[in-house]
């Protein structure tokens, strides 16, 4: 069965320094799939990898087993690669109901029309509106995203990504910023994200990363350190000693 | 909720009462308010108080156009630019040429000249320039219309220099009104054509278009992100603004029936920034309040001082953009809320 996502000796560097050094992964269509380790691991810049947002130096991306390596940001999106961002990168001034709408338009072509109104968009309408449901949204939809909350922040952030009808979702630390008594909601919304979505996530939480994932890669200094399931990653000493490492670290600095 | 049984069940039990209200508000925006009548009431009020004043009226109808133009690209997608009086300049121009050259005078299609040509500018130079953004697309579209104007000036057999254009005169509007010395009929025929044009750009500004600008304006990272195409999305906008400007710069040429390459001055770049910043951009009626303020400022200040106008216009300038929020005097006056679309319901 070909991998909904495969990556094959991805490398990247910024002149000397290698920020993804000879990276392979594949998940299978339906993964939940996580993306750990320290701090400048490159997890996000794997995940800038893998939409386009930055080119790789060499290697290839795969997605179904097409290339797509040599697609720009935007091909790659309408292959339907989504993404959500570890800092919100939202439309601010927008309301929650604009923010999806822009992800639909979009994705739909609705956004080439420049004769009629907006709200005459009915089918983009409506189905903003049960994505917005979904993750129990509604009752902010005309309120400006910088109004909310920053966990609604990180609801919408979550809401545009999968207005996209993403074949394969990132989400970069979704909870991130996100208060403990909060972040359950996030989560709730992830855990229950149609199966058939491949989701790969980065996450610092561990406690999210062992209920969630099937599978875990350990990233370290742009390199995979190791791959496996929950259990064999908890077991890990490697693993052990990057994260109590740099809980040493953190304490000394 | 009954209508709605085929849709994925809403999480936390949230009320779907509200669904119908969210939908209207995008609805309603786009229809047109009471209020935005008083701008053209206004204007057509002017025609009648101040009937010696019509030639005055008809330059601040153009500067409304030429500023309506800018708000297209400054206020809704967010492009700033400092060579907007191109495409104004290539507007006054092609409608004068098409005259003095080609001997075709008839009015309307003079303007149609004007657009096109300054829309094709537009496209043009859009398609190169708007790859940059910020400080280097600000020095690069002011580098172009100096070369512009540099290019007139090489070329002053065809365009006449600085000296200019006489006799740039148009056959009757529509073959039967002829223009007066007080600048009546300009006057109406400017707000005519400026009511048109107005009525596209808002069409234009609440389209899924229009928003697609907005979301550039406010995120182009992630209209990226979202697979818009977002350099095609701008080049479009951006032709479409050269093309208004080139309107404008049509009917400034043949309502004075004349042209010089002081149409390209960097001068006519800033002021109609200035007209759009004192009105406020962003809500298309920035451009009526900016530039009637300025334009009668202007004509009151150089009258009790010709040499020192400006100084009076920088101090309202300053005095706007650091006391005035958002540095809009629109929301001063307090009218941009009866006119602009509620983003709330």
């Amino acid at each position: 069965m070909t991998a909904a996502l495969e990556i094959r000796n991805l490398r990247k560097n910024f002149g000397a320094i290698e920020v993804a050094n000879d990276i392979n992964l594949a998940l299978p269509r339906g993964a939940r799939h996580a993306l750990i380790g320290p701090n400048g691991a490159g997890k996000t810049t794997l995940v800038n990898l893998i939409t386009g947002r930055v080119r790789s130096s060499s290697g290839q991306v795969l997605l179904d087993g097409d290339e797509i390596t040599s697609l720009s940001q935007a091909a790659r999106t309408r292959r339907g690669i989504a993404r959500t961002f570890q800092v919100n990168q939202l439309f601010r001034n927008l309301t929650v109901l604009e923010n999806v709408y822009l992800a639909i338009g979009e994705r739909t072509g609705a956004c080439n029309r420049l004769w009629r109104s907006a709200g005459s968009e009915a089918a983009v309408i409506e189905e903003a509106l049960d994505h917005l449901q979904s993750l129990a949204l509604s009752s902010d939809a005309c309120r400006p995203v910088r109004e909310l909350p920053y966990g609604r922040q990180r609801l919408v952030e979550i809401a545009i990504a999968l207005a996209q009808q993403p074949k394969l979702l990132l989400l970069d630390e979704p909870a991130a910023g996100v208060p403990s008594s909060e972040s359950h909601l996030i989560l709730d919304v992830i855990s229950r994200l149609d199966p058939n979505i491949t989701i790969l996530i980065i996450e610092h939480d561990m406690d999210v990363v062992f209920r969630f994932a099937q599978r875990i890669t350990v990233l370290a200094a742009g390199a995979v350190l190791t791959e496996g399931t929950p259990d064999e990653i908890s077991a890990d000493p490697r693993v052990r000693a990057i994260y109590l490492g740099e809980k040493r670290e953190a304490q000394h600095g | 909720m009954d209508a709605s049984k085929s849709r994925p069940a809403p999480a936390g039990g949230e009320s779907t009462v509200a669904r119908a209200g969210v939908a209207d508000f995008l609805v309603r925006r786009s229809r047109f308010r009471p209020a935005e009548a008083l701008p053209w009431i206004a204007a057509i009020a002017a025609f009648f108080i101040f009937p010696s004043q019509m030639v005055l009226g008809g330059q601040t109808l153009i500067m409304i156009l030429f500023a309506l133009s800018l708000d297209l690209i400054l206020g809704y997608a967010g492009i700033v630019t400092l060579g907007h009086a191109a495409f104004f300049g290539l507007g006054a121009y092609g409608a004068s040429l098409l005259i003095t050259d080609l001997g075709w005078s008839e009015p309307v299609s003079g303007l149609l000249a004007g657009a096109l040509i300054a829309a094709i500018a537009g496209f043009l130079s859009g398609w190169l320039l708007l790859r940059y953004r910020g400080l280097a697309f600000l020095v690069l579209t002011l580098s172009v219309t100096i070369m512009l104007q540099q290019l007139g000036n090489l070329f002053r057999d065809f365009t006449g220099g600085y000296d200019g254009i006489p006799g740039v005169n148009v056959a009757p509007l529509f073959g039967r009104f002829d223009y007066d010395i007080y600048g009546h009929t300009y006057y109406l025929y400017c707000l005519g054509v400026l009511l048109i044009v107005f009525y596209c750009v808002r069409r234009i500004v609440y389209s899924p278009f229009g928003q697609a600008l907005v979301g550039i304006r406010e995120n182009i990272g992630r209209m990226n992100a979202l697979g818009s195409p977002v350099h095609w999305r701008l080049v479009v906008v951006y032709t479409i603004s050269a093309a208004v400007a080139g309107i404008a710069g049509a009917l400034f040429a043949q309502t004075n029936a004349f042209v010089t390459l002081g149409v390209f001055d960097f001068d006519q770049s800033a002021a109609v920034l200035i007209m759009l910043i004192l009105g406020g951009a962003g809500w298309l009626y920035g451009g009526f309040i900016g530039a009637a303020l300025y334009m009668v400022l202007q004509n009151e200040l150089a009258k009790a001082s010709p040499e020192f106008w400006q100084f009076g216009i920088g101090l309202l300038l300053i005095g706007v953009v650091l006391f005035v929020r958002r540095g809009t005097l629109g929301r001063v006056l307090n009218v941009s809320r009866l006119l602009q679309a509620r983003t709330q319901p």
